[in-house]
């Protein structure tokens, strides 16, 4: 399978509370707590960075997790999170999208 | 054919109404008593066409769209728009005061999103210089808690709370909307110093919530009537920088006034 581009959407509210990202699309209201895992995800989906990379760099890293369950786990999560339009994904890189609106 | 003008103010925010049938006025009178006052410069104003049949049929559901800054709203008993820059509006409607009712709701969450407030399905009250939000779905128990407040206590409303930011304080500020009770709050305000989410149980408690719990049920309890990102993104922000300055706490209750010995 082709390596993906992952971009957040403009289109969502987020804040980070107590080490959990919540997610908000304005597009239809869902609402979604990102776990550690999930976070560092959503944090490196700048669009630019291949998803493997991401898994490798930021999930396989920094966490006690084997290569083909966060793998696995990461395509299933951006899936998720891209038929809610809070995530864009592509096989090519996607340019930078408009920040969300976040507080830390 | 004269016009007749009736000035609506909730949480300090004026808003004009006119029609040409001086009954409809005084019917309104009655139904927002305590809350009207003389001219003022309002933020938004309607004319109202009233019609002898629903203006569309019956369908429970209020549809609000935003598009080229107009909003439009529309339910079985009424049709409204409004130019959200301008603050002019019209609605047609039957003569009955729930349409305006609703549009009043619909307005008050725009204006308030602008300033970082929100309305909250809860009741309300004011107990030794601070209010008290008691928030929950239908059933949780927003009447029941309304019903046992101590004479000291103002009730606001019991049914949907106008959340207003002032600089870092929030304040509640009293509404003429009411659930079961029937009546409105009374025309006060003052800061927030705690936000319950109500249920029912066995026992009178008071439970920490985490952040994250406590911003989705405040999300869960706010309203906003339009799928629109700005409006979304707004609320989304003020919901958490509300939690940011407020105290969120699960209160468990039984139906008996021993319950407001832990509020105050």
């Amino acid at each position: 399978m082709s390596d993906k581009y992952i971009a957040r959407s403009a289109a969502i509210a987020s804040r980070m509370l107590a080490g959990e990202m919540m997610v908000m699309s304005a597009v239809d209201s869902t609402f979604f707590t990102l776990n550690e895992v999930a976070t560092a995800i959503w944090q490196a989906a700048d669009g630019q960075t291949p998803l493997s990379q991401i898994v490798a760099e930021k999930v396989c890293a920094e966490f006690d997790v084997d290569p083909e369950t966060a793998r696995q786990d990461a395509q299933q999560f951006v899936e998720e999170l891209s038929r809610h339009g809070i995530l864009l994904i592509s096989d090519d890189p996607l340019d930078t999208v408009q920040s969300p609106t976040e507080a830390a | 054919m004269q016009s007749h003008e009736i000035t609506i103010e909730i949480g300090g925010h004026p808003v004009l109404l006119r029609t040409k049938d001086h009954r409809f006025r005084d019917l309104l009178v009655k139904r927002y008593a305590g809350f009207i006052r003389g001219k003022a410069n309002s933020s938004f104003d309607f004319e109202i066409d009233l019609l002898s049949a629903p203006a569309q049929p019956c369908d429970d559901d209020v549809c609000v769209e935003c598009t080229d800054g107009m909003w439009r709203m529309r339910r079985g008993d009424f049709v409204a728009e409004v130019d959200a820059a301008q603050g002019h509006g019209r609605i047609r409607q039957t003569a009955n005061p729930y349409s305006i009712d609703s549009v009043l709701r619909i307005v008050h969450s725009l204006i308030l999103a602008r300033e970082g407030g929100f309305l909250l399905h809860s009741a309300s009250a004011i107990r030794n210089g601070g209010a008290f939000l008691f928030s929950g779905i239908s059933g949780a128990g927003k009447t029941t808690i309304s019903r046992l407040a101590p004479p000291d206590a103002k009730l606001l409303t019991d049914e949907i709370s106008y959340i207003r930011r002032q600089g870092e304080t929030y304040y509640a500020c009293g509404t003429p909307f009411s659930g079961e009770l029937q009546r409105s709050g009374e025309n006060c305000s003052a800061p927030v110093c705690r936000l319950f989410f109500l249920q029912h149980g066995l026992e009178n408690k008071v439970e920490s919530l985490s952040q994250t719990d406590a911003l989705r049920r405040l999300l869960r309890n706010t309203l906003f009537f339009a799928e629109d990102e700005v409006l979304v993104k707004k609320i989304f922000q003020a919901a958490g920088e509300f939690l940011d300055r407020v105290p969120a706490q699960q209160l468990t209750f039984l139906p008996d006034s021993r319950v407001w010995s832990m509020i105050q």
